[in-house]
């Protein structure tokens, strides 16, 4: 076997192995797979944001051609609600309100896309052609999609035995202290600002299709997900009542999630319920439109924040209360994103002594939110950074100055947050320079005053930010109210001759682990990359792991599959301790190669497997023959990756338009393992956060008609929106996981939309404007510019 | 039913379809030619995109039966016959201009058609524009930039190799 070079293992810039079947067409995503004798769904979603189902007549729709089926929540009656994965519990220790979701709307629709009926037929057309044909009777309900209108006392509920539509009402830190703290401070700052919607939009539309064996009872179900095992326990044993052993669900190539791929969705359910009622297979695919009703949206907080400072800008208490959208139903993991993934980081890079957040998460007639990149983190780091500078302006302090009075000093790690987390390693100072430096931040009034000759508004943002992800400690969680843990799995299986295959529960989206975790075993155990296979997103193949998302992959997934590397190791010792006539305290192993020490006895990797699976000159009394290890690992904090993001743009004052000059993201992801795919995550994340800084917003009105049902309405990032991102990483490693590594998927989106907003306002500095809530658009900033010179 | 005839990636097809069946319906549920992607349906994200006689289109906006005689190129015909890869196929692989891949086949299709009409080559501004008809969600647009300027060096004869041209 070749020697693995520098140029595969850990820091290397590998190209990736997937992209010679996605640049050829060769992918194979869900809509791609076509199953004999499928039959195609089609689901039937409410207009209404709120109305009473009266009646449901599919008497005209059954006749059409091609029809097989037509089902409704009364042919449903047997099955469970869709489950939440996580309970909070309320400031008085009650636990939150779960309302039953259920598959197919019972009695009520409760939002715009609200699924009644699912129309089973030969063709995806004929399907289509008789769900229009379904006459629905409504008697239309007033709708609210607003959280501050939900809560008024004269509020329609979304669900009858939800009061207030409040789903909880939590708080974490230390009130008393808090208003301690402000009562003698010479500062005192009050902020107000929303975190708009938004509406994730991967590229590939999600897709499952459920098939049936008749002969076995086996069920299967492919399906756009990012965690397939986490789909298989939460429908088979809380919707379906379908044992694990006979139900199999595979994610194969997924084209994009962002987070709204993780969740259970009713149409999963569906498709697997309807192929095993019908002994054929049944597909459905979502078109966009339907997307915008259906798949889960994110962030939608209204915050009010205030920040005690003393004389010289040291801050002093943080109290933030904030209301969170759940929308009408609790999508699997809703519930911890504005609390557990949100509050728990308000203390962000600083050093904030004392803070106390409440959180209300209430219910409209709204599709339902949960975690979108960043999940909890960007809403944060959006509320302090602008918070900060917001301080800075009204308190008279230097916005770069303030910040690095109040960073975390680099000697205080780990650092005990005032808000549960414990930070375990960082550099904050260190981001910030290197960022200051790259985006010449010294040169921008140079370049401000260039461009007012030329009519155009320069501004210049920062924003500084740790947040945490690598999740998580099961225990620590399950406190918390999460319903599962939140271990890995790494299968590490040698092969005879000496290639391995990998099994994995991470699942590959577009993170590219076919590649980045072949490079953790070409480094560890010097099997050539092009002899190692991952294999993930196949509950037949993988043994239980908790999917892909809040950038867990590498900290955790990486992390099982190291811990089983070692015990690969540990028995490639005491096999080649005896075919080497040595004692295993004498074998040494680098990258491939067993040595007994001090000698030139060595034994390659492949050498050993062959005699695993050949066990005939072998310990076999004392070792066990073949070479495959599994761990679980159960990550013991969550991970910190820390940063500096600066953005610059440039207003015109004809239009309003606002152009991102450029943009400057320096991160610390703890250990780069591939430089390339790290670069292209954050570049990734930083278009989202610009597209919210500047583009993106899902509208309701106040009634809850969805406004911006498609593309035509709702603004994606395009490549002429974007500016070059420049990349560049710090390392502190992460201390308590083997690799080193924090995890680098959202960083770009939480970072970056403050740095924007903070160069927007900066860039109409003139104008007097304290504060423009998101997305900052043409029409916005040419009415903020026009009243102020009217 | 009508009939259709056209070629795809070089070979002749008679195809039955409705009246009301896209290009992209055509290719991918007929002809099972499933590289060309569905992602949106308001023909605003281009991972449809095809080269129809020479032009590159979105064959979600394109009924089947326009297609009658045409020459069809999709994304699983642009390589050599001998599976060599186009020099716009191996500078995204090389710059990284892809992660998740559905949007790619569409990204490319449109690439290699902008550079193709534009031998003069293009700056970083004009290629951002002439992506304006494609929409990704991963990548940001940065790689996928810098992939298409190395690209064109290639396509038309500025430079050897898409290695070459990352020096």
């Amino acid at each position: 076997m070749n020697v693995v070079t520098p140029f595969e293992g850990i820091g290397a810039s590998v190209r990736r192995k997937e992209d010679l079947r996605f640049l050829s067409g060769r992918g194979q995503y869900t809509d791609d797979m076509n199953r004999p004798g499928q039959a195609h769904a089609w689901i039937l979603r409410s207009q209404h944001a709120h109305a009473r189902i009266l009646n449901i007549d599919t008497a005209a729709a059954a006749g059409m051609p091609g029809v097989v089926a037509i089902y409704t929540s009364a042919d449903l009656a047997a099955i469970g609600g869709i489950p939440c994965g996580w309970q909070i519990h309320n400031k008085d220790g009650t636990p939150m309100a779960e309302p039953k979701h259920p598959v197919l709307a019972e009695g009520k629709v409760r939002h715009v896309g609200d699924p009644i009926a699912v129309v089973i037929a030969e063709t995806r057309s004929q399907a289509r052609d008789a769900g229009e044909a379904i006459v629905v009777d409504f008697d239309v309900l007033p709708g609210i999609s607003q959280t501050t209108a939900a809560l008024a006392p004269d509020a329609p509920r979304v669900h009858d035995d939800v009061a207030g539509n409040i789903c909880y009402d939590w708080h974490i830190g230390d009130k008393a202290a808090v208003d301690a703290a402000f009562a003698g401070a010479k500062h005192h700052v009050v902020f107000e600002t929303k975190n708009q919607r938004l509406i994730p939009n991967a590229m590939e539309p999600r897709c499952a299709v459920g098939d049936f064996d008749t002969m076995s009872g086996d069920h299967t179900l492919y399906t756009t997900s990012q965690n397939p095992h986490v789909i298989r326990l939460l429908m088979g044993a809380f919707v379906l009542n379908i044992p694990e052993s006979k139900l199999r669900v595979v994610a194969p190539d997924v084209g994009g999630g962002f987070g709204s791929k993780i969740y259970h969705y009713a149409e999963e359910a569906i498709v697997t319920w309807a192929a095993a009622k019908l002994g054929r297979a049944v597909k459905w695919t979502s078109d966009r439109t339907e997307a915008f009703m259906s798949d889960a949206h994110g962030r939608d907080h209204v915050t009010r924040a205030e920040l005690a400072l003393d004389e010289q800008g040291t801050f002093l208490a943080l109290r933030v209360d904030t209301h969170a959208n759940m929308g009408a139903y609790l999508s699997t993991f809703a519930p911890c994103v504005p609390t557990y993934l949100y509050a728990t980081l308000l203390a962000g890079c600083y050093s904030t002594p004392v803070i106390y957040a409440e959180v209300k998460a209430v219910f409209t007639h709204t599709v339902p939110v949960d975690a979108y990149r960043g999940a909890g983190r960007p809403e944060a780091t959006y509320l302090l950074e602008r918070l900060v500078d917001v301080a800075a302006k009204q308190c008279g302090f230097d916005r770069i100055a303030l910040r690095r009075r109040n960073f975390i000093a680099t000697d205080a790690f780990p650092y005990q947050t005032p808000v549960a987390l414990q930070y375990d390693s960082g550099d904050y100072f260190s981001t910030l320079d290197e960022a200051l430096k790259t985006s010449d931040w010294a040169g921008f009034e140079a370049r401000r005053a260039a461009a007012a000759m030329h009519g155009k508004l320069r501004g210049i943002g920062i924003s500084t930010y740790v947040e945490a992800c690598g999740i998580a400690p099961s225990a620590v969680v399950g406190s918390l109210g999460a319903r599962a843990g939140l271990y890995e799995v790494g299968v590490i299986r040698v092969h005879p001759t000496g290639s391995v295959t990998v099994l994995t529960g991470s699942h590959s989206h577009g993170q590219g682990h076919e590649t980045t975790f072949a490079q953790l075993v070409a480094d560890k155990l010097g099997v050539l990359i092009a002899n190692v296979d991952i294999v993930h997103g196949d509950t037949a193949k993988v043994p239980f792991g908790m999917g892909t998302y809040g950038s867990r992959s590498l900290a955790v997934g990486g992390s099982a599959m190291d811990k089983a590397m070692d015990k690969i190791i540990a028995k490639g010792k005491r096999i080649a301790a005896h075919l080497m006539e040595a004692s295993v305290e004498d074998i040494e192993f680098d990258r491939g190669t067993f040595r007994v020490a001090g000698t030139d006895k060595t034994k390659a990797l492949a050498e050993i497997s062959l005699a695993a699976y050949v066990p005939h000159k072998y310990p076999i009394d004392e070792i066990e023959p073949g070479l495959e290890e599994t761990a679980f690992y159960d990550p013991k904090n969550f991970t910190y990756p820390g940063g500096c993001h600066i953005a610059e743009v440039e207003i015109e004052k004809e239009t309003g338009r606002v152009t991102l000059i450029n943009f400057t993201a320096v991160d610390d992801v703890g250990r780069v393992i591939n430089p390339m795919i790290v670069a292209g995550q954050v570049q990734g994340g930083v278009a989202q956060g610009v597209g919210q800084a500047l583009l993106e917003a899902c509208i309701y009105d106040a009634d809850g008609q969805l406004m911006s049902g498609s593309m035509m309405d709702y603004t994606m990032p395009r490549a002429d929106d974007l500016a070059p991102v420049s990349v560049a990483t710090h390392v502190t490693l992460c201390t308590h996981n083997p690799l080193g590594v924090k995890g680098c998927g959202e960083v770009g989106a939480i970072g970056s939309p403050p740095a924007v907003i903070n160069a927007v306002v900066d860039a109409l500095r003139d104008y007097g404007v304290e504060h423009v809530e998101m997305p900052a658009t043409a029409p916005k900033i040419w009415s903020i510019i026009h009243a102020k010179t009217a | 039913m009508p009939t259709v005839t056209l070629t795809v990636n070089g070979k002749p097809h008679t195809v039955e379809v409705e009246g009301r069946t896209l290009l992209v319906e055509l290719l991918r549920e007929k002809l099972r030619l499933t590289g060309t992607h569905v992602g949106c349906d308001t023909s605003q994200c281009g991972a449809c995109v095809v080269h129809i006689d020479g032009e590159s289109v979105k064959a979600c906006t394109t009924l089947a039966v326009m297609c009658e005689g045409s020459d069809v190129t999709t994304i699983e015909g642009l390589a050599h016959a001998d599976g060599t890869l186009h020099p716009m196929q191996e500078a995204f692989r090389e710059y990284h201009a892809l992660q998740c891949g559905f949007c790619t086949p569409g990204m490319v299709m449109s690439a290699v058609d902008l550079v193709a009409k534009n031998p003069q080559g293009l700056s970083e501004p004009e290629i951002r524009e002439g992506l304006e008809g494609n929409l990704c969600r991963c990548t940001g647009y940065h790689n996928i930039v810098k992939a298409i300027a190395a690209a064109q060096d290639v396509m038309h004869g500025r430079r050897e190799t898409i290695a070459a041209a990352a020096e």
